[in-house]
């Protein structure tokens, strides 16, 4: 069973974070993303939940952190400058393989930009924004529903993978209100605890360790410091070094195929959109206003891996176009994978594409 | 258990210099914690980055290094989620007073129930002996070559005025005392702070005639005054003589406090 109901997308983000079990949520207010606390201050305390208003945003996901330790589903929301100041505490979670929710509701920047306009503008600082070599997990939603199941989703790819998960919304869609399905229940997939007798953080089969929460008596020593399956720091073995952290960055991109999650529409076009977030709504009506098989769509729903074998599924294309609303980030991750020509299709100040620009662009091309 | 069970064997000997002040520091909180009765799987250690933020890898329990400045709010998380988790911050006057002086105003201000241990050795110990927001005026530091010109922070009166419900300030010399107040501290729900001032001959003496780590221990005998003392002869207008400081507690008031299990 499910049940209808008209939410706005930052709601929803909220909602959908505590059916997959979220029960932490420390943040700090920034436009647009603050309904995400408001709700989560309201809902938490009677579930049994922690929210804390913590004093800044490097505090917010340390104490995220702290949380996800003692074995917690935790999460944060913030927007483009509360982003940039977690960046340090986010290669942490990277380094010590915690497992964690950041909602990015990005906003027009650099700087304090726009605060109340739509931006894609943090694609690019959500993958390489910290400090060192790393590979993250990010999901894009493109509606209000989707707030609630991507959220729910990066819940369990960041337990499952015991790595940052990033939800990387847009002030267009965490603004608006929609109809939305909110069912029952939704898939928790839970972390695997560390089998008793093995090491910290020993590859294992998979190279995800299990996980030793705090309490249980693992004892279990963490730090940010190059560390050895024992997790005790040795930080000028080039070796451990090297085997600590292309692990790492492998556990994530080896699964790209696994945790990848994307629509394809008419496969063998010759002009194909990739679209992800917002803009994919302005393709999805181009695609129908022009009706015309030569003109396809690939829309991620997971950014991060970026699933570069999807490009591939496209077998007739002629041209990519990439609408963004940046001056073309994704465009750029997408070219480094194939030989086919991609177009960035920027909007920056906060507006986004119309159909009939798309439609135009499309109609050139064919 | 005794308090040497504490230890994490396997990662000895550990890295503090000869004669720094750290070691009886955590000798003295591991003393406490023992006499606490607590399990180890109970007790979880955060620190920040430095020095005294090493501590916690020597030690048996859960433990997070975290990166600089934000031991308490990463302990501000465990404490939250656990609140029957008992949990215990170590970090320097770099780590709390300077990068992370936000956090410690606010976990003062939140009155979290953490007992923070803070190594104040006067300087930045593990980058090599730079000034802090706690050198003394005129001391001479890689980075106040000409003598600090700066006047340093009282943590201790900062941490009371910000909120926290205990708070107490001894030396390495002070070995009964400390151990005492950090016990006081871990009985106290709410925040604690327990500042002890501990020798670095390599970074901080060396420069200040105090090279040898006796010579530092000597001089905090002899400079640190008790605080019953010092606010007696602030009450008669007496002086401070210079370079003195007071030592003792400072407060112990029971102000509404957070992450109290119930």
């Amino acid at each position: 069973m499910t049940r209808l109901e008209f939410m706005q997308g930052n709601t929803a983000c909220a909602e959908g974070a505590i059916a997959a079990g979220c029960r932490f949520y420390g943040g700090y207010p920034i436009t647009p993303s603050t309904e995400i606390a408001e709700h989560m201050a309201r809902k938490m305390p009677k579930i049994g939940g922690v929210f804390v208003q913590m004093e800044d945003e490097l505090a917010s996901i340390a104490s995220v952190i702290g949380a996800s330790w003692t074995g917690a589903r935790a999460m944060t929301a913030t927007s483009g400058p509360g982003f940039s100041l977690m960046m340090e505490n986010i290669g942490y979670a990277v380094m010590t393989e915690t497992p964690c929710v950041i909602v990015d509701v990005q906003r027009g920047g650099p700087s304090t930009g726009q605060p109340t306009r739509a931006s894609q503008g943090d694609m690019m600082q959500c993958r390489f924004g910290s400090h060192g070599d790393m590979s993250i997990i990010a999901v894009s939603p493109a509606s209000v529903q989707e707030m609630y199941e991507l959220t729910a989703k990066a819940f369990n790819l960041a337990d499952r993978y015991r790595v940052p998960a990033f939800v990387m919304a847009d002030e267009i869609i965490a603004h608006m209100r929609e109809r939305i399905e909110v069912p029952d229940s939704v898939e928790i997939v839970p972390r695997r605890p560390l089998e008793k007798g093995t090491l910290p953080f020993a590859p294992g089969e998979d190279d995800v360790p299990g996980f030793p929460a705090f309490g249980h008596g693992y004892g279990v020593h963490v730090t940010g410091l190059t560390h050895d399956d024992r997790g005790y720091p040795s930080s000028t073995d080039p070796r451990v070094h090297e085997r600590l952290v292309r692990r790492l960055v492998g556990k994530v991109e080896g699964a790209n195929r696994e945790i990848a999650d994307y629509e394809v529409t008419n496969p063998d076009a010759e002009v194909v959109f990739i679209s992800y977030g917002a803009p994919s709504r302005s393709v999805a009506q181009a695609i129908r206003d022009l009706d015309d098989e030569r003109v396809g769509h690939l829309r991620l729903k997971v950014v991060w891996p970026f699933p570069d074998f999807a490009l591939a599924a496209f077998k007739s294309a002629r041209v990519f176009l990439v609408p963004e609303l940046n001056l073309g980030q994704m465009a750029r991750e997408a070219a480094r994978h194939t030989a086919v020509p991609v177009v960035p299709v920027s909007e920056i100040g906060g507006e986004l594409h119309t159909p009939q620009r798309l439609i135009a662009m499309a109609e050139g091309y064919l | 258990m005794n308090y040497q069970d504490w230890l994490r064997a396997d990662r000895l000997p550990h890295i503090y210099c000869a004669g720094c002040g750290n070691g009886t520091v955590i000798n003295c909180t591991l003393n406490a914690v023992n006499q606490m009765g607590w399990a180890p799987e109970d007790t979880v250690f955060v620190s920040g980055i430095g020095c005294s933020s090493r501590a916690p890898g020597y030690i048996i329990t859960d433990s997070l290094h975290t990166t600089h400045g934000r031991a308490i709010p990463f302990a501000t998380g465990v404490k939250l989620s656990r609140p029957d988790l008992h949990v215990v911050v170590f970090t320097g006057d770099g780590d709390l007073a300077a990068i992370g002086g936000n956090h410690f105003i606010h976990g003062c201000r939140r009155n979290i129930d953490l007992t923070v241990v803070c190594m104040n050795n006067y300087i930045y110990g593990m980058t090599g002996g730079q000034g802090s927001p706690c050198t003394p005026l005129g001391a001479v530091t890689t980075t106040t070559p000409y003598g600090c010109h700066e006047p340093p922070f009282d943590l201790a009166s900062l941490a009371v005025a910000a909120g926290a419900n205990y708070v107490s300030r001894w030396t390495s010399y002070h070995v009964q005392e400390l151990t005492r107040a950090v016990k006081t501290g871990l009985e106290t729900p709410g925040f604690s702070l327990i500042e002890a001032v501990v020798q670095c001959p390599t970074g901080y003496g060396r420069k200040n005639k105090l090279r040898e780590a006796q010579d530092m221990i000597v001089w905090m005998r002899d400079h640190a005054v008790l605080l019953k003392k010092w606010r007696r002869m602030d009450d008669e207008g007496t002086p401070h003589p210079a370079g003195t400081f007071p030592v003792g507690e400072f407060v112990r008031r029971n102000l509404p406090a957070a992450g109290v299990p119930k």
